[in-house]
């Protein structure tokens, strides 16, 4: 328990400098946020009054604890680009569509990752084993922009069986939203396919190896028997450090994704909100998404216990 | 001395080496001229007869030179060295290379838009939208690209492993400090982070080398200071210190030579992290900005209704895309298997 409670306090640390760092980079970006909100040609005392009402004549560090103790209760403050709608309003509209794609990414490549992996440990060395580890390959030097525009070019224009640049609803239709979203989620899964379906099939390999395995074979059980209920789980170790490690990938493919498919989530509002240079928001969204990066990979470390039990008892 | 028998059959082997060598030469060449030149086929059919072509090439070629030098050649290596040495050498020539034009667009104003890729033409890969010359906007492209990416793998591996090295030598209070900057720093998505910096850096070569760089240095950090740790617990360097070498020296001359070989794998596969980094960047329009191209930005060209008309606007600067991060790749691959056998696993 006391570990746990470490663990939390060095999270909230990190988090801590992540949101001054982010606070202290925006706050040195160019450009005067008041011309940003009126537009050019008012009088000079409007603008400053506008700089005095958003509180940016204040010192650095005044302006820094006014953003966080806003940001701890949920007041992220309110975009500068018109609509001015509330940052934590845009976001909690926009990280569900993103949620939805990652996860919908990350289990087309968990759900064709295993059975490749296990087709390909199975015949190590064989031609099925170097043909899949070619493909991972080839895929992994794809970059997923190039992927998502390929698959475009394929299904979207060239089959004509994916829509394009629409989002609907998961609330709206179940099918509908599918539909749109399982092309945007086969580009993101595609990266994390390939490392997962490698590096499963180097573990799966070693634990082939093991005296368990030949135990259970020298019963008797069929081979994919013991792939499935023996040799998986004690390979799955890696595969479960690896999805901690690419989730910042994960991440970085659904904000390229949604820009590409024009999807209403997380990434394509950062990215305008950047490009518009509405500082609250690429603020808030950052933090948010650093959060959720946090938590998820602190969820993972716990996880280990579960999958291997060798690690519970010992102290780091 | 081989038995007469185990001679026969390696020859025997040979011959039937060459000869199956060679038919897949020829018919992998063929499928992928034809490929390649047939105007009445889909776009589709084309590009998998091409690629089935290049296929057969491959594997035809790689049997010819097994046959020929009497032992197997990693073709595909040797591949990726050419690859990398024509494109470096392009990128660094390119302003003496007859080129067409790449940027200046009144100077274009009089050539064909959106002119397909054909060899031994004028524009062997075809124009954009304002004429601009493709092959000419790839090498330049590949000049941004490789000098943004090289500089800030550069940066990031010196100032990571400087204090990766320090951090993992002296432990306790520097310790804790760095790994907490380094927690906080991963605790960003990068392209997350790469986003948030653009909002206030001007996307010169100069500052997304810097903002790269600062991607690469957590990651270079954490394997100098591990790979530190290990070797700081070896005789050698308590052989060092017993005879007095100051910590400096005990730094430079003992760990330092020993903590780059992974240090150095590791930075060839970050190339490849950092050069898909800068393009997707560019992508998303907060990269280096257009009429200067780099891969990234030339891809976002056929955005918007014209890839699906004219797609070698995407394709061109795709392919030369996949195939230099390809070999990136591959390189980082074999150099950490041979100097970095704890990351090679991973």
């Amino acid at each position: 328990m006391r570990k746990v409670a470490l663990r939390i306090g060095e999270l909230a640390g990190v988090l801590f400098i992540v949101s001054f760092g982010v606070f202290l980079m925006l706050s040195l970006m160019p450009g005067d946020p008041a011309v940003a909100i009126l537009g050019e040609g008012h009088p000079p005392q409007e603008y400053a009054d506008l700089r005095q009402e958003l509180g940016l004549n204040d010192p650095l560090l005044q302006r820094y604890w006014d953003w966080l103790s806003g940001a701890v209760t949920g007041d992220f403050g309110t975009s500068l680009v018109p609509p001015q709608s509330d940052v934590l309003d845009r976001i909690g509209g926009a990280l569900p569509v993103s949620l939805q794609l990652a996860v919908m990414g990350l289990a087309i490549a968990l759900v064709l990752a295993i059975p490749l992996a296990m087709w390909s440990a199975a015949r190590a060395g064989g031609t099925v084993d170097r043909l899949i580890g070619a493909s991972m390959f080839g895929i992994l030097s794809v970059p997923s922009f190039l992927a998502g525009l390929l698959l475009i070019l394929i299904f979207s224009n060239g089959l004509g069986w994916f829509p394009r640049a629409q989002w609907v609803r998961l609330s709206d239709s179940i099918g509908g939203n599918l539909h749109h979203a399982l092309l945007p989620a086969v580009v993101i899964a595609l990266m994390e396919l390939a490392l997962f379906t490698r590096v499963l099939r180097n573990d799966l390999i070693v634990t082939l190896n093991e005296d368990f395995i030949l135990a259970a074979r020298a019963k008797g059980m069929p081979p994919w028997r013991v792939m499935v209920t023996d040799a998986l789980r004690p390979s799955s170790f890696s595969l479960v450090t690896l999805m901690g490690i690419s989730l910042g990938r994960l991440i970085g493919s659904t904000v390229i994704v949604e820009y590409l498919f024009a999807l209403p989530g997380m990434g394509s509002m950062i990215v305008n909100a950047a490009n518009q240079g509405d500082y609250p928001m690429v603020q808030g969204a950052v933090l948010v998404i650093a959060l959720v990066y946090v938590a998820v990979n602190a969820g993972i470390d716990f996880s280990y216990g579960y999958l291997d039990p060798r690690t519970r008892r010992v102290d780091a | 001395m081989p038995s007469k028998k185990a001679l026969r059959a390696a020859s025997v082997n040979r011959t039937r080496l060459l000869t199956v060598g060679a038919v897949l030469t020829v018919v992998g060449l063929a499928l992928a001229i034809f490929g390649w030149s047939t105007p009445s086929l889909l776009l589709g059919g084309k590009a998998v007869l091409f690629l089935a072509g290049v296929a057969l090439l491959f594997q035809g070629v790689n049997r010819l030179l097994q046959g020929v030098l009497g032992r197997r050649v990693d073709l595909t290596l040797w591949l990726c060295v050419g690859w990398l040495v024509a494109i470096v050498l392009a990128a660094i020539l390119a302003p003496y290379l007859p080129l067409g034009e790449q940027n200046d667009v009144a100077k274009t104003l009089l050539e064909p838009s959106y002119t397909t890729p054909a060899l031994l033409t004028e524009h062997p890969l075809g124009t954009n939208n304002q004429g601009l010359d493709l092959l000419a906007r790839s090498i330049y492209g590949a000049r941004t690209s490789l000098m943004i990416s090289l500089l800030a793998v550069a940066v990031g591996t010196v100032v990571g492993g400087t204090i990766g090295v320090i951090a993992g030598y002296f432990r306790k209070g520097v310790d804790s400090v760095v790994g907490i900057f380094t927690n906080a720093l991963l605790a960003v998505p990068p392209l997350i982070l790469l986003i948030a910096l653009s909002t206030f850096l001007d996307p010169s070569i100069r500052n997304m080398s810097l903002a790269l760089a600062l991607l690469t240095i957590p990651s270079m950090i954490r394997l100098a200071r591990a790979n530190t740790i290990t070797f700081a617990q070896r005789e050698f360097v308590m052989a060092a210190r017993l005879m007095g070498a100051t910590r400096m020296r005990v730094m430079a001359r003992e760990l330092v030579p020993n903590v780059i070989l992974p240090v150095f794998s590791m930075a060839v596969v970050m190339i490849s992290a950092l050069i898909v980094a800068e393009a997707s960047l560019s992508f998303l329009g907060l990269g280096i900005q257009q009429p200067d191209p780099t891969w990234g930005n030339m891809i976002a060209e056929g955005e918007g209704g014209i890839m699906e008309d004219h797609p070698h606007i995407v394709l061109v600067p795709g392919a030369f895309l996949f195939l230099t991060v390809f070999a990136f790749n591959l390189l980082g691959e074999k150099a950490q298997a041979r100097w970095d056998t704890r990351s090679a696993k991973l």
